[in-house]
């Protein structure tokens, strides 16, 4: 009786008893689920355009935001730093087309993913040597990014939001409303919808897949660019960032690998449901539980609907 | 049982309002310049011979049609001439220029157009974005245009829909306009494949099967989109198709493969009664 309550009552007791507490809790696990959309985003571009799941995504978040740092500790403007990251990152999508892509074209996908794999493996060593490893500070306010935070008064007490996190969202945000508006209304947007549901049939009609998987890739970088700076100035920017990749994982399972909207909503259950789990469930097994948790609410996603929240419908004529 | 049995019974005859058409002379509707000469193709995987020393050309204007028992290499054949498959023998000549092998961007650009088999549109998008994307290579803003949606790009992307109503009208497939093709029955789904296709304004059409797996209504209306295609537009067509009688009936000039080698090639009437065509359709005894 006593786990039952426990399990079943206690925890919205507390949620209840502590309303604040409570919001402050889920404005946390909603700033995380923003960062955990943006990787999960830079996925979703690439597997949309080239069927590939590219492993790599993880190591180009931190390739991003240490090529920034990087330039910045050179001594150049932080302005410019960004600019120019975004060049290396187009340099990067250019390199990768033709290196890693064009060569393995109309290969089996799990070959593709091996590549990626190889890719991330690559992108570690080269930024060990170019930046080394230990950890660097994001220039948050050289970017002009705000630091500091605003407490609302909220009921009894007071909810605390911090402005770097606000930044984030709003820029989420506008990320995603201007890749939706890309994919759906424009001619390029058009092309690359074609070439994510049939390769052959984009040939035919001339579109060129080099040059949109160049863009796809570009784009990536630069979800992964946005993802690495609002992620450093959280914490800082190191190789362990990497990690934050695999978060993504349960993300997609639950918005779908091909849907923009369910990357972002899977992003955000993930991070709010994490985050309450971990507060108000943890400590009756003794903590520890965010890191499991989201798979574990992506598995009892699969069991009811395996396409995603969004995921394409699995139509099939017989 | 022969050949013109099968045609006799088969179901899908065009109108028959249709003016004779005679190779090379007639309503002027056939021009004599070749506008594609395959030489001496050979196309082999590991050890598969796909095809075997193929030659043959495509007049202008002429509706042209490749016919052989299933394996023959018919399919084949039209990957190399867009350019998905890639011959270790031969040349390909289009419009003139000779070349070793076609690349499928290439072969689009120079408006070689086509459809597949087993239907290959963009599953996910409705009929209008699956034709829209048939018009990419006639946009000619530049890609840094596109790549933002206002002014010069908008306008260009306005004036191209009205060609894409053109095609959507003639196709007859106005009400459908919004729906996601997946969505579509077979037939309809290769009536988007074909406007897919004519969006690309193609001086060359290759259809790969236009009526397999149609009904008879279905097939009737296919078989006069094809005859009007080539007569009102004067696109060439090169088509694979298994009705004998839709062939004989639609077809200028028609080659028939058997095992990647060519056994016949000439008028329906020629072809109909040759020995070796008849041997491979239906088996001779050894």
């Amino acid at each position: 009786m006593d786990f039952l309550y426990s399990v079943l009552v206690d925890p919205f007791v507390q949620m209840a008893s502590l309303p604040d507490f409570f919001v402050q809790v889920i404005w946390e696990g909603f700033v995380a689920g923003i960062l955990y959309s943006l990787i999960a985003l830079g996925f979703v571009l690439i597997f949309k355009a080239s069927g590939v799941f590219n492993f790599a995504q993880g190591i180009m978040v931190v390739f991003a935001a240490l090529t920034l740092v990087g330039l910045h500790a050179l001594g150049v403007p932080a302005y410019i730093a960004l600019i120019l990251t975004i060049g290396v990152m187009f340099a990067l999508a250019v390199t990768v087309e033709r290196v890693v892509l064009r060569p393995l074209v109309n290969q089996p996908d799990i070959i593709l993913f091996m590549a990626t794999i190889g890719l991330t493996q690559f992108l570690i060593g080269l930024g060990e040597v170019v930046f080394g490893g230990e950890p660097k500070t994001m220039i948050k306010d050289e970017l002009g990014l705000p630091s500091g935070a605003i407490d609302m008064p909220f009921l009894d007490g007071f909810v605390s939001f911090q402005k770097i996190d606000i930044a984030a969202a709003v820029i989420a945000i506008i990320m995603v409303v201007a890749l939706a508006f890309f994919f759906s209304k424009t001619t390029i947007g058009r092309a690359l919808r074609a070439v994510a549901d049939d390769h052959q049939a984009a040939l035919s009609v001339g579109i060129s897949l080099n040059q949109i998987w160049v863009i796809v890739w570009f784009a990536a970088g630069i979800v992964a660019l946005a993802t690495g700076i609002m992620w450093g100035a959280r914490s800082d920017v190191s190789f362990a960032l990497e990690i934050v990749a695999f978060k993504a994982l349960p993300v997609l399972i639950l918005g779908g690998f091909t849907s923009i909207p369910g990357a972002i909503l899977g992003g955000l259950i993930i991070g709010i449901g994490e985050k309450i789990g971990e507060i108000y469930w943890g400590p009756l097994v003794g903590g520890g539980i965010e890191s499991w948790l989201a798979f574990f609410i992506a598995l009892l996603f699969l069991l009811f609907r395996p396409q995603g929240l969004f995921g394409e419908k699995i139509i099939d004529r017989i | 049982m022969n050949i013109q049995d099968t045609q006799a019974q088969s179901a899908a005859s065009p109108p028959q309002d249709r003016p004779p058409l005679q190779q090379g002379t007639g309503q002027g509707r056939i021009k004599d310049k070749i506008i594609l000469d395959v030489a001496d193709i050979s196309l082999s995987f590991g050890g598969v011979k796909a095809i075997q020393n193929v030659s043959f050309n495509i007049r202008q204007g002429e509706i042209r049609a490749i016919i052989g028992p299933n394996g023959a290499g018919k399919t084949s054949m039209l990957n190399v001439i867009n350019g998905f498959y890639h011959p270790q023998v031969g040349t390909i000549s289009f419009d003139g220029n000779r070349r070793h092998q076609m690349k499928p961007y290439v072969a689009a650009t120079q408006g070689i157009a086509r459809t597949f088999q087993n239907v290959a549109l963009f599953r996910g998008m409705s009929t209008l974005d699956n034709i829209m994307a048939g018009r990419m290579l006639k946009m000619k803003k530049s890609f840094v245009h596109h790549l933002w949606y206002f002014g010069a790009a908008k306008a260009e992307e306005l004036e191209h829909r009205e060609f894409v109503e053109h095609i959507i009208e003639f196709l007859e497939i106005q009400t459908i306009r919004r729906t996601p093709v997946g969505r579509l029955p077979y037939g309809l789904q290769k009536r988007v494949e074909l406007g897919r296709a004519l969006a690309m304004e193609p001086r060359l059409l290759l259809l790969d099967e236009p009526m397999a797996g149609m009904n008879l209504e279905e097939k009737q209306d296919m078989s006069r989109f094809i005859i009007d295609v080539n007569e009102q537009f004067g696109t060439t067509i090169a088509l694979i198709e298994h009705d004998i009688g839709v062939v004989m009936d639609l077809s200028d000039r028609v080659m028939v493969l058997n095992y990647g080698q060519k056994i016949a090639d000439g008028t329906p009437d020629q072809v109909k009664s040759d020995q070796d065509v008849i041997d491979a359709y239906l088996g001779v005894a050894h």
